[in-house]
């Protein structure tokens, strides 16, 4: 059997890769498929964990986050649809009214 | 042994493939083939369960989601400003820092992962059935349970009323 710590080094590797993704990439849909990344990152842990103490626990906050994630999925999609039809850009750089 | 490090391999590179692509197209699908290998690491860990929601909600619906979206708005490539073959880590302004703020997270991680000594190795459990991952979400976990159907519910409201074209009066 792996040790833990192998399965800890993957998900950490992960979400920095994610992490990476979000800050060098200039596309709004790339940005959210990062986000995804760190995620499942973030499962990885909680079911090796789950697994390590072994108790379900681990596996049910994975289901929790995975419901979390469909969510942000959906609004985060129409959030991005509705900012493509004003600017015609995925650009984010294109997106700053806000911006002080 | 062996399988631990295939799928490892397959979904550190696949994800790596995923933020260095340009066309959003191919990040979404070879975002798929990394949550195919996760998967497979699921079942190493005993996780039937999270296995198979991993290839049903997450590679069934949330990346078909994600691909619909990418056809729909039909904005295949970056439009970038700076020069294209310049590495990530010497461009101008927050990508820069950006990129050696990832740089910095895999160096501590690894760090304080390696710090933390011989972590045990898992103990001879058996595998976490579906039936008591159930009974758990409807006694101990019932509120939050209950809480994520509303959540859904404003989400699905939410993604309605965004992504709606506005009539004009």
């Amino acid at each position: 059997m792996v040790p833990l710590s192998h399965y800890l080094l993957l998900s950490a590797m992960l979400f920095s890769i994610g992490t990476a993704g979000v800050f060098v990439r200039r596309n709004l849909i790339t940005i959210l498929l990062s986000i995804e990344i760190m995620l499942n990152a973030v499962n990885l842990t909680f079911v090796a964990f789950g697994r390590a103490l072994g108790s379900a626990d681990g596996q049910i906050i994975v289901f929790f986050v995975m419901t979390v994630a469909a969510a942000e999925a959906a609004v985060g999609l129409a959030i991005i649809i509705s900012l493509f039809r004003h600017r015609e850009s995925l650009n984010p750089e294109s997106f700053t009214a806000l911006k002080w | 042994m062996i399988s631990f490090y295939m799928f490892a391999f397959i979904a550190v590179v696949a994800s790596l493939l995923v933020i260095a692509q340009r066309n959003p197209i191919y990040s979404v699908l070879l975002l798929i083939a990394s949550f195919g290998a996760l998967s497979a690491l699921y079942v190493l860990l005993d996780a039937p369960f999270v296995a198979v929601i991993q290839i049903i909600v997450y590679a069934g619906a949330i990346m078909v989601l994600f691909l619909f979206v990418v056809m729909l708005l039909n904005a295949p490539h970056e439009d970038t400003e700076y020069d294209e073959r310049v590495h990530p880590l010497l461009r101008p302004g927050p990508m820069r820092f950006g990129a050696g703020l990832a740089v910095a997270l895999v160096v501590e991680l690894w760090w304080a992962l390696g710090r933390g000594g011989e972590s045990g190795s898992f103990a001879g459990g058996s595998v976490t059935s579906v039936a008591a991952i159930g009974r758990s979400l409807f006694t101990d976990y019932a509120f939050p349970f209950e809480v994520t159907s509303i959540l859904i519910l404003v989400a699905m409201v939410g993604a309605v009323l965004l992504a709606r074209r506005e009539e004009p009066r």
